[in-house]
C-alpha cells in the first residue's frame, strides 16, 4: 500500500480550501468535508491522477447522539452501590442530564457537534491507497448531495443510509428503502430507535391476517456501556 | 383497412422471481420486467434476512459479536471473523503472534475452498450440472471436519479472537467410533487419514485436492453445454466493474489484477508464494475459471502454512490479560488472573477513541469492517461492508437484454449470500 503520509500531504495541499479538517489515525486518512464542498472534493479525488479514487468501497451513516456517553459511572464511587439495571430513558433527554453533559466530550477528548454524518470509504486501484470522507450533518437538515453521478456504486449504499438513518441524498435517482420491511416506520439505526423495535407482528386467527402491535417485551441491558480512561487504554500516536 | 385493425399494443410483462425460488440463493425477491423472454429491467428487493447485526453489535461488548460475524456470510465463516477481529486489533494497536497469523491464513484459505466449493456446486446446479453439487460437498465435508476439530463447531466457529485465535491446533484428529451403522472395519477405513494431528489431516487433504479440482474441470471446463450457458453471459468491462464497486473474483474475472492479499497484505500473506488469476472477458465463464484457479492457489497456500506450522510451535494468542482472558489453570492459582477473567467476562475491554476500517480479501471480494469507538466497551458504530451487496446492486446492468434462463447463470456467478447482503 502506498505511503499514507505522502497522500496526506498531497491531499491537504490540493484540497486545503475545500476541507474542514484532515485526521490521520491508525494509518488511515480521514477528510472532514462540508456538504457544500462534497461533490467538488469527490470529483478531484475521483479524477486527478495523484488520487484517482475510482472505487467507492462503502457509504454509511453514523448517528453521534450518544457518542461519549456511558450508561454506568465508573470514575466516582457511589454511596449506594452499583445497580445491575440501566435506565436508558434519561439518555434520550439531554436536559435532564446536565452533569453527564459536562463530561460528554471532555471524557473522550472529542466532541462531535452535528448529530449525523455520512461516511465514504474510497479506494484507488491504480495508486493503491485508501481515504475516508466524513460529511457532518445537522439533524434538522439531513440532506447531502448524492455521489451516484461520480461513483455508480453509491446507489444502494445511499439507499441503505437513507433507510437506516433517514439521510436524504439529493439527486439520487431512486431513493427508496432497501433493507427494512415494506411500510416500515422510522429509521432503525438511529440511536433513539429502540433495539427491540416499536412494533411486532403476529398472525391473528380471528381477523385472518397479520397484525402489527406495539412490542410486548421490555428492553433491558445486560452489559452496561462503560467508558474507561485507564492508562491501559492510553495510546501514543 | 379500417383504423380499428391496428396492431395490438404489446406491453412488457412484470413478474416476481423469488423470494422462495431455489435459484434465488436464499431470500431474494427479484421483480423482472420482460419483453417476451428478454429481460428489460430488474429490481432486486433485498432485506428479507435483515437482522440488524450492526445494531445488535452496538449493544454488546466486543467479543460477544464475533459469533455474529459467522452468521453474515454463512459459507465463509472464519473470513468474516477475521475482518472484525482485525478492525479491533487495529484500534487496540496490537498484533497477533506469528503462529496465530499463520493459523488464521491457513483457515482463511480453507474457508475460501469451502466457499468456492459451495459456489461451484450451486452454480453447477443452477446451470444444470447436477453432479457437481455432490462432488463439491464430498470435499466440503473434510474441510468442515477441520473446522470442527479446531473450534468444536462445523460452521459457526467463533475461533478468531482479538490478539490471536482461541486455541492451538489439536495434536490428535478426532476419530470415528464403531456404531450400529458402521462396523469396526468400516470405521478403521474412515479413520485411515485421521491417525495423526489436524495438520497431518489437512496435509493429506491437500495431497488429494488438486486431483479433485482436475475432476471438476473435466466435467465443466471444456463441456460444450457448460460453455454455451456461461460464455458471453453477464459481461462486465474492467472500467464498469470498478465503477460499480465490484471486488474479488468479480473484478478479477474482468481482468483487473486486484487482490488485497497481494496489494495490501495483512497477516503473513507477504511471506507466502501464490499467484492471482485474472480473467479476460469478464463473463460468467471467466469468473468460473478464476474461482477454480483460486482453489488451486489456496491449496498451495495451505500447504505452505502446514509446513511452517509443523516446524514452529509457539503462542497462538497474546499474553495480554487486559484483552485476552487468562488460561483456566492460571485462574485456579492466581487472584489477579481471576479478577482479569471476571472483568473481561462481565465488562469486556474498552477500545481507544477513534475509528478504523479493516478490509480482507474475502472469498467473495472485499469484506470491510468500519468501527467507530467512543472509548467504551462496546462498538459505537459498526458498519460491515459486504462484497455481495455491491455485486447484487450491479446485477441489473449485467442481465439487461439477456434471457430469463441466463439471469439465473449471472445471479449465481455473482456468488451472493444473503446473510452478508442483508446483514
Amino acid at each position: 500500500m502506498a505511503d499514507v503520509d505522502t497522500l496526506s500531504a498531497k491531499v491537504t495541499e490540493r484540497l486545503a480550501h475545500l476541507i474542514q479538517e484532515s485526521v490521520l489515525q491508525v494509518g488511515e486518512l480521514t477528510l472532514i468535508v462540508s456538504r457544500e464542498n462534497l461533490l467538488q472534493v469527490a470529483r478531484v479525488l475521483r479524477n486527478e491522477a495523484d488520487f484517482y479514487f475510482n472505487l467507492l468501497v462503502d457509504v454509511c451513516g453514523v448517528d453521534y447522539l450518544e457518542y461519549g456517553r456511558d450508561e454506568w459511572e465508573t470514575e466516582e464511587a457511589t454511596t449506594t452501590g452499583f445497580e445491575r439495571g440501566v435506565d436508558r430513558s434519561f439518555m434520550m433527554d439531554p436536559d435532564s442530564h446536565d452533569s453527564k453533559n459536562a463530561a460528554f466530550g471532555g471524557k473522550t477528548g472529542k466532541f462531535v457537534t452535528p448529530r449525523f454524518a455520512s461516511v465514504y470509504h474510497l479506494l484507488s486501484v491504480q495508486n493503491n491507497h485508501r481515504i475516508r470522507l466524513r460529511v457532518p450533518l445537522e439533524e434538522y437538515d439531513l440532506v447531502v448531495p448524492s455521489v451516484v453521478e461520480i461513483w455508480p456504486a453509491a446507489n444502494w449504499f445511499e439507499r441503505e443510509a437513507f433507510d437506516l438513518f433517514g439521510i436524504m441524498y439529493k439527486g439520487h435517482p431512486d431513493l427508496r428503502r432497501i433493507l427494512t420491511d415494506y411500510g416500515f416506520v422510522g429509521h432503525p439505526f438511529r440511536k433513539d430507535f429502540p433495539l427491540i423495535g416499536n412494533v411486532e407482528v403476529r398472525y391473528d386467527a380471528e381477523q385472518k391476517r397479520v397484525v402489527y402491535e406495539p412490542v410486548s417485551i421490555t428492553p433491558r441491558i445486560l452489559e452496561p456501556k462503560v467508558i474507561r480512561r485507564d492508562n491501559r487504554y492510553e495510546v501514543g500516536e | 383497412m379500417s383504423s380499428s385493425e391496428k396492431i395490438p399494443e404489446i406491453r412488457n410483462y412484470t413478474f416476481n422471481f423469488g423470494p422462495q425460488h431455489p435459484a434465488a440463493h436464499g431470500v431474494l425477491r427479484l421483480i423482472l420486467e420482460v419483453d417476451g423472454e428478454t429481460i428489460v429491467r430488474s429490481d432486486p428487493h433485498i432485506g428479507l434476512l435483515h437482522r440488524a447485526t450492526e445494531k445488535l453489535a452496538e449493544s454488546k461488548p466486543y467479543n460477544h459479536s464475533i459469533g455474529y460475524m459467522d452468521r453474515l456470510d454463512y459459507v465463509s465463516m472464519m473470513c468474516n471473523e477475521h475482518g472484525y477481529v482485525l478492525a479491533i486489533e487495529k484500534l487496540l494497536r496490537i498484533e497477533a503472534p506469528i503462529r496465530a497469523q499463520y493459523i488464521r491464513v491457513m483457515f482463511d484459505e480453507i474457508t475460501r475452498l469451502l466457499n468456492h466449493l459451495l459456489w461451484l456446486g450451486a452454480h453447477g446446479l443452477d446451470v444444470g450440472a447436477m453432479s457437481m453439487f455432490l462432488y463439491c460437498f464430498r470435499e466440503r465435508e473434510e474441510l468442515l471436519d477441520c473446522y470442527e476439530a479446531v473450534s468444536g463447531s462445523r460452521m459457526h466457529a467463533t475461533y478468531y479472537r482479538p490478539g490471536g485465535v482461541y486455541r492451538d491446533l489439536p495434536a490428535q484428529m478426532p476419530q470415528y467410533k464403531a456404531s450400529r451403522w458402521h462396523s469396526e472395519k468400516e470405521v478403521a477405513e474412515m479413520n485411515a487419514n485421521r491417525q495423526g494431528s489436524l495438520l497431518d489431516f489437512i496435509w493429506d487433504f491437500t495431497e488429494r485436492f488438486p486431483k479433485r479440482v482436475d475432476e471438476y474441470e473435466t466435467l465443466l471446463t471444456d463441456n460444450r453445454i457448460w460453455k454455451q450457458r456461461t460464455v458471453g453471459i453477464g459481461v462486465v468491462s474492467p472500467e464498469r466493474a470498478i465503477a460499480l464497486g465490484f471486488t474479488g473474483p468479480m473484478l478479477r474475472g474482468s481482468g483487473v489484477e486486484w487482490d488485497l492479499r497481494k496489494k495490501q497484505p495483512y497477516e503473513v500473506y507477504d511471506k507466502l508464494d501464490f499467484d492471482i488469476p485474472v480473467g479476460k472477458t469478464g463473463d460468467s465463464y471467466d469468473r468460473y475459471l478464476v474461482r477454480v484457479e483460486e482453489m488451486r492457489q489456496s491449496n498451495h497456500i495451505i500447504r505452505q502454512c502446514v509446513q511452517w506450522l509443523r516446524q514452529n510451535p509457539g503462542p497462538v494468542i497474546l499474553n495480554n490479560e487486559k484483552i485476552v482472558p487468562p488460561p483456566r489453570v492460571e485462574m485456579k492459582k492466581s487472584m489477579e488472573a481471576l479478577i482479569h477473567h471476571f472483568k473481561l467476562m462481565t465488562e469486556g475491554y474498552a477500545l481507544p477513541v477513534g475509528e478504523a476500517y479493516a478490509a480482507i480479501e474475502h472469498p467473495k471480494g472485499e469484506f470491510g469492517v468500519y468501527l467507530v469507538s467512543d472509548g467504551a466497551n462496546k462498538p459505537y458504530r459498526l458498519k460491515i461492508r459486504a462484497a455481495g451487496f455491491s455485486h447484487l446492486a450491479g446485477m441489473d446492468e449485467l442481465i439487461k437484454g439477456h434471457m430469463i434462463a441466463d439471469m439465473v447463470t449471472v445471479l449465481s456467478s455473482l456468488d451472493i449470500v444473503f446473510g452478508e447482503i442483508d446483514r
